[in-house]
C-alpha cells in the first residue's frame, strides 16, 4: 500500500513544511497526515491548494513515505534530506536546528 | 575599487524599495506565487530545496573588507551563520526569510552590493580573473573592463529577456584564472604588434548538458570597439537564439549549429551597422573608470624579502603554505595570497560569519581593505607586504583558513549537490569532503601536483566537472545516487572538455576510483608532469584498465 503526505515550503520562510491533520503546516513529516489511498491524495492535495491560495505555503506536491523502524520516512533520497536537512551539516538538522532555535 | 556613482546607488536603493512592495504585495495577496516568483528571482531570491536561497553579485569576484564584513554580518544576523562562494564568484545564503529579504537587500545597498542579473536570462554578473590587477603576469587590469561591462548590461532593457542566461568572463593573462573558453563570451585583453590594447574575442563556450571549448571569433578587437562588438554579438544571438527549447537556447548551440565562421561573418555583419554608433564609450569614460583601479600606494620595506626567507626558514609549515597558496605580485616585496575555503573534509566553499569577520579584518591589516573571490571558491587577498605573510599566516591558521592545498587534489570545486539544490540528482559535498579525507596527507598532495577535481550534482555542471582534471557527475539512478567520471578537461589557457571514462559508480566507490586514477597516473607519469600531462600523453586505456580491469 502507498502512503503518501504533503510537503510544502511555508511562504513567509521558505521552510519545508508537511500538512497535519489539523491542516496546521508542521516541520516535522512525523506529524504529517498520511494518505493511504489515492482519494485520500486528492483530498490532502485539495486542502494543501486552499493554503496555497491563503498564502500560507508554496509549491505543494505529494511525497511518498513509508514507515521504518516505526518512523515515518520519505522513499526517496532527496525527500529525506528535505525532511531532515543538509547531510553534510548535522547542525543544522531539523532535529538539532529547530530545537535549539525554540529553546 | 569601483565607487558607485549616484546613478548606480539611486539604481540600487530604488530596486530595495520595488523589492519591499513586492514582498508585501507577495504576503497580502495581490500577487500570486506565479506573479511573484519572476519578480524574486530578478533580485536573486531562488526557493531552494530546503528554504529561499539569496544569491549576492560579487562584481568580478573584488569585496572591499567593509562589503566582507557585511557579508558576515547579514549571515549572522539573517541567515544561520554561514555563506557559500559560487563558482560564480558570488555569494549564496541558504537560509533566508521572505519577510527579511528587503531588509538584507537593503543592507546590501548600503555598502554598494545588490543581487541583481544573478538570476534569469540576461546578462548575469561578470567575471573575471582573481588576481586582477596585480598579477605578475598580467598585459592590462581586467577589471576596468569587467566595470565598463557591468555598467553597460546593468538593466539593459535589448538584452533583459534573452533566450537564455549570458555569462561573460575577462582575463589580462594568458594564463587563464577566469575560465575564459566555457563561458558564453570570453574576453582576454591582450597587445597587438603595434602595443595597442584589445581583447581576444571568444564566443560560444560553456559547460551544462552540452559542453564546448568556445571559439575564438575575433583574434584581435581594438580596445574602444568593446561594448559594439558585444552588442553587435548579442543581437545575433537574441535575434537568432532558440527560444523554443530551453536545453537548445544558450549562444553555444547557436554558434556550434551555424558554424564559427558563419557566427562571425554575422556578427561582424551587425557590427558594422553598429561600430562608430554611440553605443562605444565617449572618451574620457575608459579612464575614468580605470582611476578607480589605479593600485595601492605600496610601502616599500627594504627587507621584506629577507624577512620572508627568515620566517620561511624557521617554519616548515608556513613555507609549505607560502610555496602552494601565495602567487607572484607585479610590485616587488608584495605577493597575493590565496585563502582555502577547502579544509580538509571541510564544504568547498563555504564560511562561517567569524570566517569572513577574520579576513576582513586581515584585508584591513594586511591588504589595503581588498579582497577577492574566486571562481574555484577561494578567497584572495591581493596585495600583502611579504614580510607580512608569517603573521597573516599565523592569523588564517586559528581560523582554519591555512590550508596549503591550492590547486591541489583537495582543492575541489563542488556545487552544492542535492544537500541544498533543487535541480541536483547527486549530492556533491560529501563525495568532495570523503575525496579531501583520502587525501588528507598534504605530502601526498603536493607530491602528486596540480590535479583539478570538480564535482558536480547534476547536468547542468555548476561544479565545473567538464573542466576537471578529474570531473565527477552526480546522476540519479532508480533513486540511487552514481558518479560518473571524466577525464583530461581544463577550464585554463589549454581548455579541454574531459572524457567520460567508462560506468559510473555508486556513492561508495566514487573515493575509491578517484584513488585508482591518482595511483595510475603515479606509476605512469614522466618528470614534471601534471595529471592532466599524463593523461593527454597516454589518453583514456591505462586509467580505463585499472578502474574496470583490461577489456
Amino acid at each position: 500500500m502507498t502512503q503518501q503526505v504533503i510537503s510544502a515550503n511555508r511562504l513567509s520562510d521558505g521552510l519545508v513544511v508537511y500538512l497535519a491533520s489539523d491542516d496546521s503546516w508542521s516541520e516535522w513529516i512525523s506529524r504529517s497526515e498520511i494518505a493511504t489511498d489515492e482519494a485520500a491524495a486528492e483530498g490532502l492535495l485539495a486542502r494543501a491548494k486552499w493554503a496555497e491560495e491563503n498564502r500560507i505555503v508554496v509549491d505543494t506536491y505529494l511525497v511518498h513515505v513509508a514507515e521504518y523502524d516505526g518512523e515515518v520516512r520519505p522513499t526517496k533520497y532527496r525527500e529525506f534530506i528535505r525532511a531532515t536537512g543538509p547531510s553534510v551539516r548535522p547542525d543544522l538538522s531539523k532535529q538539532n536546528y529547530v530545537r535549539a532555535a525554540k529553546g | 575599487m569601483y565607487l558607485y556613482d549616484e546613478i548606480d546607488q539611486t539604481l540600487v536603493d530604488e530596486r530595495v524599495v520595488q523589492f519591499r512592495d513586492q514582498v508585501s504585495r507577495r504576503m497580502s495577496g495581490e500577487l500570486s506565487e506565479d506573479e511573484f516568483k519572476p519578480l524574486r528571482l530578478m533580485n536573486g531570491v531562488y526557493l531552494q530545496l530546503h528554504a529561499y536561497m539569496l544569491r549576492v553579485a560579487i562584481p568580478y569576484g573584488t569585496l572591499s573588507s567593509e562589503q566582507m564584513r557585511k557579508l558576515a554580518w547579514i549571515a549572522k544576523k539573517y541567515d544561520r551563520g554561514y555563506g557559500h562562494f559560487t563558482t560564480r564568484q558570488n555569494l549564496q545564503y541558504n537560509w533566508p526569510k521572505l519577510e527579511d529579504l528587503p531588509d538584507i537587500l537593503a543592507e546590501l545597498a548600503g555598502v554598494q552590493m545588490h543581487a541583481l542579473q544573478t538570476s534569469g536570462n540576461c546578462i548575469r554578473n561578470v567575471t573575471a580573473d582573481q588576481y586582477a590587477g596585480v598579477a605578475a603576469d598580467e598585459v592590462a587590469d581586467p577589471r576596468v573592463y569587467a566595470e565598463v561591462i557591468r555598467q553597460w548590461s546593468t538593466l539593459h532593457p535589448e538584452f533583459s529577456f534573452l533566450p537564455r542566461k549570458f555569462k561573460i568572463a575577462v582575463t589580462g593573462s594568458q594564463n587563464d584564472r577566469a575560465a575564459v573558453k566555457v563561458h558564453d563570451i570570453g574576453l582576454i585583453v591582450k597587445r597587438n604588434l603595434a602595443g595597442e590594447l584589445g581583447f581576444e574575442v571568444i564566443v560560444g563556450g560553456g559547460l551544462g548538458r552540452t559542453p564546448f571549448v568556445g571559439p575564438t571569433i575575433r583574434e584581435f578587437l581594438p580596445e574602444r570597439h568593446l561594448l559594439s562588438y558585444l552588442e553587435a554579438v548579442l543581437r545575433v544571438y537574441n535575434m537568432l537564439g532558440r527560444r523554443d527549447n530551453m536545453y537548445k537556447a544558450r549562444i553555444k548551440i547557436q554558434v556550434h549549429e551555424t558554424g564559427a565562421e558563419e557566427f562571425t561573418r554575422l556578427v561582424e555583419a551587425e557590427w558594422d551597422q553598429i561600430r562608430d554608433s554611440a553605443v562605444d564609450l565617449p572618451a574620457g569614460e575608459k579612464e575614468r573608470i580605470a582611476s578607480y583601479f589605479v593600485p595601492p600606494r605600496y610601502e616599500m620595506s627594504s627587507d621584506a624579502e629577507d624577512v620572508l626567507a627568515r620566517h620561511k626558514r624557521e617554519d616548515a609549515e608556513f613555507t609549505r603554505w607560502v610555496d602552494t597558496n601565495v602567487f607572484a605580485h607585479k610590485a616587488g616585496g608584495y605577493a597575493i595570497a590565496n585563502i582555502s575555503l577547502k579544509p580538509i573534509g571541510g564544504v568547498p566553499g563555504d564560511a562561517t560569519s567569524e570566517q569572513m569577520e577574520a579576513v576582513a579584518a586581515l584585508a584591513d591589516r594586511f591588504s589595503y581593505s581588498e579582497v577577492r573571490v574566486t571562481h574555484e571558491q577561494n578567497l584572495v587577498l591581493p596585495h600583502v607586504r611579504k614580510d607580512n605573510l608569517f603573521a597573516l599566516w599565523q592569523t588564517l591558521k586559528s581560523y582554519d583558513l591555512d590550508t596549503p592545498n591550492l590547486g591541489r587534489v583537495s582543492d575541489m570545486i563542488a556545487c552544492p549537490g542535492m544537500d541544498y539544490c533543487s535541480l541536483a540528482n547527486a549530492r556533491s559535498i560529501p563525495v568532495a569532503q570523503a575525496i579531501s579525507e583520502r587525501f588528507a596527507d598534504l605530502d601526498r598532495q603536493h607530491d602528486i601536483g596540480e590535479l583539478k577535481l570538480k564535482i558536480s550534482g547534476c547536468i547542468n555542471a555548476c561544479g565545473h566537472h567538464h573542466a576537471g582534471h578529474i570531473g565527477i557527475l552526480g546522476v540519479d539512478r532508480k533513486g540511487e545516487e552514481y558518479y560518473q567520471i571524466t577525464l583530461g578537461g581544463s577550464g585554463a589557457e589549454d581548455a579541454s572538455i574531459g572524457e567520460i571514462v567508462g560506468p559510473a559508480f555508486a556513492y561508495d566507490a566514487v573515493v575509491d576510483a578517484v584513488e585508482t586514477l591518482v595511483d595510475t597516473y603515479l606509476a605512469i607519469r614522466a618528470d614534471g608532469e601534471r595529471f592532466l600531462d599524463t593523461y593527454r600523453r597516454v589518453g583514456k586505456d591505462p586509467f580505463k584498465e585499472a578502474l574496470y580491469g583490461a577489456a
